[in-house]
C-alpha cells in the first residue's frame, strides 16, 4: 500500500474540472431571479430623473388604484418606520427612499409591489413626483469650490461637501527628500468612474413568515453573514431569526457587497404584506445606482536622483464618493489601501494626503476587483514610474529593476507601514521581458517609426496586499475579518465541507475540496462543498478583495489538519501502536518500522463511528477559525505592446504578456481563468469603459449602449506565465489572485499607448484612452484629461 | 399534445387584449395565453419555468437571453412572445441529448469556458448556431460570432477554446 497520487485524486496542483459546471452548462443554475416562492410578489423601483432636487410632493394615488398593486412605499412611509435612512458600512447614512431631496440621478424615490413585474413597472410610471431642481455637482473641484451647494444638508455637523481629510507617511522626511532631489517628476491624472457590471444584476427575495417570525432573504450578495448582521441592525430583528441565502451568483466583482435600498425595501414590504417579495433590478438601475468603482484624482510626484534611484514619493488624491459614503471597506484608512502603492520599490520616504468629497452621483468607489483601492494605488504607481523613467531618459525596465526591493531584503517595511514578506520582483520582470522579446521589440519600434508607424510597449510591475485581514487592523462594523471552515467526515470517509465564503464564479466548490484532498488524501470528488446559507454556513466575512484563498482557504487547511490529528489517534488505536510510531503519507497512516502495515483515512473514519479508542469522543468533525497574521503579497509583471494609428487614434493590442506570482496554486486552470478575467477588465478600463456625467448631472453610462464592455472581438489574447514564491505565513503557501490582473493590468495598456506617443510631448491621456483623445493628443502635443465637465453658466 | 400554461397575471388594464401562442420549445409543443407586450424571455422563464435563459440588460446588448429561433440565434429579450407563435425555439435546456451532454457543454467544462455561468447558456446557443453553419471555424470566426454575447468573468479566451474543442469532437463523430 502506498500514498494516493495527489493529482489523480484532485488535490492541489490538479487542473480539476469544475463541479459547478455540471449545473451551469445545463442551464440549471439557481440564481436569485430563478427562484419562485408561493404567493411571491414583485417590486419595482421608481428612480429620480434629476441629479439634485428638492421633493415638493409625491402623488401615489394612481399607482395604488391599479389592479394588481399591493403596496406603494415612499420615503415618507419608510420614515414613519424609521427606515428612510440606513447606516452604511463606512459609518455614514444613506437614503433608502428619498425624503427631502434627491441627491443623484437614479436615486430611489418610491417602490411598487404588485402581482407581476409588468404591473409594478406600469404603476411606477403612474406615480407623480414634483421636483424643484437644484444646481448639481458633478466634479470634486465643484464640490470644494467656495459657495458650492451643500449636498448633505441632512447631516448635522456637515458644513461642506468634504467627507474626510486623511494623511499617512512622513511629511518632513519626504519634503527633505524632494529638496535634495536632482529631478522631480510630476503627473496629474484621473482614474475614471467605472462599474463592475456583472452580467447578473442585483436582486433579492425577502420572505417574512409571520407564523415562525423568521425572515429569509435570498440575495445577490458576496457576504451573507455581513448582510445578516446588517439586517439585524437596520431592521431591528433578532439575528437568529434571519436567514440570508446567497444561491448562485452571476458575477460579483464587488458590486454585490453593499446593502442596497432595494434589499431593505423588499424586506419591509415582505414584513408588511406577509408574502415573499422579489426585487430584481434592471441594468439601468444597476449602472446608475449601485456601487461604482474608482473616480479618484491624483497629483503625484517622485523625487529622483540622477542615477535613477527614487528618494521619495508624494501623492495627493481626491476621491469622488458620490452622494453617500457607502464604501464596504474594512481598513481603518479612509482611502483604503491607497498607501500600498510603491510596495515593490525600495523607497525611503513617502507622504500621502487623501481627501474624499460628496457629489451628486451614485454612492460608492470601492468595488470592481479593487482590493480596497489597490487598483488605484497600482495604476497611479505605474503611471508615475513610467513618467519618471521618461523624465530621466532611462529605460523603463532598468528604472524599475534598480528600484525594486531586493530578494534578500525581506521582511520589508514600506515607508507607509506595510510589511511585505517575500518576493522575486526582478525575476518576474525578467520572465516578462524574455516572453515579450523586449530588445527585439524596441528595435522593431524604431524601424516602424521610420515608416511613420507608432508602436509602443508598456510595463506594469507591482506587489499588492490581498487577504483582509488581520484583526489588529481590519474590521467591518467592528466585526473582525476572520473566516471559518467546518468539515464533517461521514462514516464511509466521504466528506461535507462548509465555509463562510461565497463564490460568484471563482469555483470554491471545486477548489476547497482540493485543499482537503491535499491534507487528508480523500479524493476531491468525495468532498461536497457548500456555502452561502447563513443557517448552515460557519461564520465568514464573504468573498471579495481576493480574500478567500488567503483566509478561508487557510481555515480549510487548518480544519483538515485538526481532523488528521484526531484520525492519527484513531490510526494508532487500530494499528495497536503508540501514536509516536505513526507516520502519515497522503491518504494513509502507517507503522514507521513496517510501512506496509497501515490504515487508510477512510478506515479511520469508519472507526470513528464503530471502534473508538477509550476516552475519545466519537465522530470525525471539526471547525477551524482563521485570523490571518498578515495579508499575502502576490506580485506581477504585465507587459503590453500596441500599435497606434496616427490618423484615427485607434490603438490595437499586439501582445499581452502576464507573469503572476500568487504562491502555491491550488488549481492552475482556475488561477489562469481569474487572471484572464482580470486582464480583460484591465483592457476594458483602459480602452472603453466609462461612466461620466454632463454638466446637468445626467449619468452617461447607464446602459450598455453608452457603457461599453469589450466583446470577444475586441478582447486581446493573453500569454500567461508564472513565478512561484510560496507565502511564508499561509498554511498551504497560497496567496490571493482574483484581482491582480485588474489591479496591475490597466497601466500596462496605458503605458504602451503613451510609449507609442513618445517624443510628441504627451505624458498622459486619461483612461479610457479613446481614439478621439489619442487623436487630440497627437494633434496638440498636450495631455488629455477625462474629468467630467463643470457648468460654467 | 400541447400543454396549456395558465394566464400570466400581467393584465393591468381591463381592456388589454391577450393572445394564445403555441411554440415548439425544445421539441415540445407548449401553449400560453399572453399579453402582446410580454417578452419571449419572460414567457420562457416565468411561463414555461425554463430559467436557463437569463436576462442581463435592457438594451439587447449582453446576449444572456440568446435562444435559437428556427435554428437562428435571437435575443429573446428583444422579441415578443407573440412573435414566436408557431415557431421552434431551442433553449439551453434542449441542448443536451437524451443520455449525454452536447459537445459544447462538455467543451465548456473541459476548457474552463465559464466561471459564474450566467452568460453561458447564451454563449452556448450562439456557438451551436455557429457550428451548425460552420463546423470548423477559425478563432476569428468564433470571436466574431460571439461578439453579441458579453462575458465579464472569462476574458473569452477559454470560451474560444471550448468552442474549438466542441468543433473537433463533433467532427470526429
Amino acid at each position: 500500500m502506498t500514498a494516493v497520487d495527489e493529482i489523480k485524486i484532485g488535490g492541489m496542483g490538479a487542473r480539476r474540472r469544475r463541479v459547478e459546471d455540471n449545473r451551469f452548462v445545463r442551464g440549471k443554475g439557481n440564481y436569485v431571479d430563478d427562484i419562485v416562492l408561493p404567493g411571491m410578489l414583485h417590486m419595482e423601483i421608481l428612480r429620480s430623473p434629476l441629479a439634485h432636487a428638492r421633493i415638493r410632493s409625491i402623488d401615489t394615488s394612481k399607482a395604488w388604484a391599479m389592479p394588481g398593486v399591493r403596496l406603494v412605499l415612499t420615503g415618507e412611509t419608510m420614515a414613519a418606520r424609521n427606515l428612510a435612512w440606513m447606516p452604511t458600512l463606512s459609518y455614514d447614512t444613506q437614503a433608502v427612499l428619498a425624503t427631502d431631496k434627491v441627491r443623484f440621478q437614479g436615486q430611489e424615490v418610491a417602490c411598487v409591489i404588485a402581482d407581476d413585474p409588468y404591473i409594478a413597472k406600469d404603476a411606477c410610471e403612474a406615480i407623480m413626483v414634483d421636483y424643484e431642481p437644484l444646481p448639481p455637482i458633478v466634479n470634486p473641484m465643484q464640490s470644494l469650490a467656495e459657495g458650492a451647494p451643500l449636498i448633505r444638508d441632512d447631516k448635522e455637523n456637515q458644513p461642506d461637501n468634504v467627507i474626510y481629510d486623511w494623511e499617512v507617511g512622513d511629511k518632513g522626511g519626504t519634503d527633505r527628500a524632494f529638496a535634495e532631489a536632482d529631478l522631480v517628476s510630476k503627473i496629474e491624472l484621473h482614474y475614471p468612474r467605472s462599474h463592475p457590471s456583472p452580467i447578473e444584476c442585483c436582486g433579492s427575495i425577502a420572505d417574512f413568515n409571520r407564523s415562525t417570525s423568521k425572515l429569509t432573504v435570498y440575495m445577490t450578495t458576496q457576504a451573507p453573514h455581513i448582510i445578516r448582521a446588517a439586517v439585524a441592525l437596520v431592521a431591528e430583528l433578532p439575528e437568529q431569526m434571519i436567514r440570508i441565502v446567497s444561491p448562485d451568483i452571476g458575477g460579483g466583482f464587488g458590486n454585490k457587497v453593499p446593502v442596497y435600498p432595494g434589499y431593505v425595501a423588499s424586506i419591509l414590504a415582505s414584513i408588511l404584506l406577509e408574502r415573499p417579495v422579489k426585487w430584481i433590478e434592471d441594468r439601468t438601475g444597476n449602472l446608475i445606482s449601485t456601487g461604482f468603482a474608482r473616480d479618484v484624482y491624483l497629483h503625484g510626484e517622485l523625487a529622483l536622483r540622477k542615477d535613477g534611484r527614487i528618494l521619495g514619493v508624494r501623492m495627493q488624491t481626491t476621491a469622488d464618493h458620490g452622494a453617500f459614503f457607502s464604501d464596504a471597506q474594512p481598513s481603518k484608512f479612509k482611502i483604503g489601501l491607497m498607501h500600498s502603492a510603491f510596495a515593490c520599490y525600495d523607497i525611503p520616504n513617502a507622504h500621502l494626503v487623501a481627501r474624499g468629497v460628496y457629489t451628486n452621483k451614485a454612492p460608492g468607489g470601492v468595488a470592481y476587483r479593487c482590493s480596497f483601492r489597490v487598483t488605484e494605488a497600482m495604476f497611479f504607481q505605474e503611471r508615475m514610474i513610467q513618467a519618471a523613467a521618461d523624465d530621466l531618459g532611462m529605460d523603463q525596465a532598468e528604472f524599475r529593476r534598480i528600484n525594486f526591493v531586493r530578494d534578500d531584503d525581506f521582511p520589508h517595511r514600506t515607508p507607509w507601514g506595510f510589511l511585505t514578506d517575500s518576493g522575486q520582483y526582478g525575476k518576474c520582470l525578467d520572465v516578462g521581458l524574455e516572453a515579450i522579446g523586449y530588445q527585439d521589440f524596441l528595435k522593431q519600434k524604431e524601424e516602424a517609426a521610420k515608416r511613420g508607424r507608432l508602436l509602443g510597449i508598456g510595463i506594469s510591475t507591482m506587489t499588492e496586499p490581498l487577504g483582509a485581514g488581520n484583526s489588529r487592523e481590519y474590521d467591518i462594523l467592528g466585526i473582525k475579518m476572520f473566516d471559518s471552515a467546518e468539515l464533517k467526515i461521514h462514516i464511509t470517509g466521504k466528506a461535507l465541507l462548509r465555509t463562510g465564503t461565497k463564490s460568484q464564479g471563482q469555483g470554491h466548490e471545486t477548489t476547497w475540496a482540493q485543499i482537503v484532498a491535499h491534507e487528508l488524501g480523500i479524493p476531491a470528488e468525495d468532498i461536497f462543498v457548500e456555502e452561502g446559507d447563513t443557517d448552515t454556513a460557519p461564520f465568514g466575512m464573504g468573498t471579495y478583495a481576493s480574500r478567500s484563498t488567503p483566509v478561508a482557504g487557510a481555515a480549510v487547511a487548518m480544519v483538515s489538519r485538526k481532523i488528521r490529528a484526531k484520525a492519527r489517534k484513531i490510526a494508532a488505536h487500530l494499528l495497536e501502536i503508540s501514536e509516536e510510531d505513526v507516520e502519515w503519507e497522503l491518504g494513509r497512516f502507517y507503522v514507521r518500522s513496517q510501512p506496509d502495515r497501515g490504515v487508510t483515512i477512510q478506515e479511520c473514519a469508519v472507526a470513528a463511528y464503530s471502534n473508538m479508542p477509550d476516552g475519545m469522543e466519537p465522530g470525525l468533525d471539526n471547525t477551524a477559525y482563521y485570523d490571518p497574521p498578515n495579508l499575502t503579497w502576490p506580485f506581477a509583471c504585465y507587459i503590453a505592446t500596441v500599435e497606434v494609428d496616427p490618423e484615427t487614434g485607434v490603438w490595437d493590442v499586439l501582445r499581452l504578456v502576464a507573469v503572476d506570482d500568487c504562491g502555491v496554486r491550488i488549481n492552475p486552470m482556475i488561477v489562469e481563468g481569474q487572471i484572464m478575467g482580470g486582464l480583460t477588465e484591465a483592457y476594458a478600463m483602459a480602452n472603453m469603459q466609462f461612466i461620466t456625467f454632463d454638466a446637468e448631472g445626467n449619468c452617461i453610462g447607464s446602459n450598455f449602449t453608452d457603457y461599453l464592455l469589450p466583446t470577444a472581438w475586441e478582447t486581446p489574447g493573453f500569454e500567461l506565465h508564472e513565478v512561484v514564491t510560496p507565502c511564508p505565513h499561509h498554511p498551504i503557501g497560497a496567496k490571493g489572485i482574483g484581482e491582480c490582473a485588474a489591479v496591475g493590468g490597466p497601466a500596462a495598456f496605458v503605458n504602451a499607448v503613451i510609449d507609442a506617443l513618445k517624443g510628441t510631448g504627451v505624458r498622459n491621456i486619461d483612461m479610457p484612452v479613446f481614439p478621439d483623445r489619442v487623436y487630440e493628443a497627437l494633434q496638440t502635443g498636450k495631455d488629455v484629461s477625462g474629468a467630467p465637465p463643470v457648468r460654467t453658466a | 399534445m400541447s400543454n396549456l400554461y395558465e394566464v400570466l397575471p400581467s393584465v393591468s388594464e381591463d381592456d388589454v387584449p391577450v393572445r394564445k401562442v403555441t411554440i415548439r420549445v425544445n421539441g415540445e409543443s407548449l401553449s400560453a395565453v399572453v399579453e402582446p407586450r410580454l417578452l419571449l424571455a419572460h414567457l420562457l422563464r416565468q411561463g414555461f419555468k425554463l430559467t436557463g435563459t437569463h436576462t442581463g440588460c435592457d438594451t439587447s446588448n449582453c446576449g444572456a437571453c440568446t435562444v435559437l429561433l428556427d435554428g437562428q440565434p435571437v435575443k429573446s429579450c428583444t422579441m415578443f412572445a407573440v412573435q414566436a407563435d408557431g415557431h421552434d425555439v431551442m433553449t439551453i435546456e434542449g441542448l443536451a441529448g437524451p443520455s449525454e451532454l452536447h459537445a459544447l457543454q462538455e467543451g465548456f467544462k473541459e476548457e474552463h469556458g465559464l466561471q459564474c455561468g450566467f452568460c453561458t447558456p447564451g454563449m452556448m446557443m450562439t456557438s451551436k448556431a455557429l457550428l451548425d453553419e460552420n463546423p470548423n471555424p477559425t478563432e476569428d470566426e468564433i470571436r466574431w460570432a460571439l461578439s453579441g454575447n458579453l462575458c465579464r468573468c472569462t476574458g473569452y479566451q477559454n470560451i474560444v477554446k471550448a468552442v474549438m474543442w466542441a468543433a473537433t469532437k463533433l467532427q470526429d463523430q
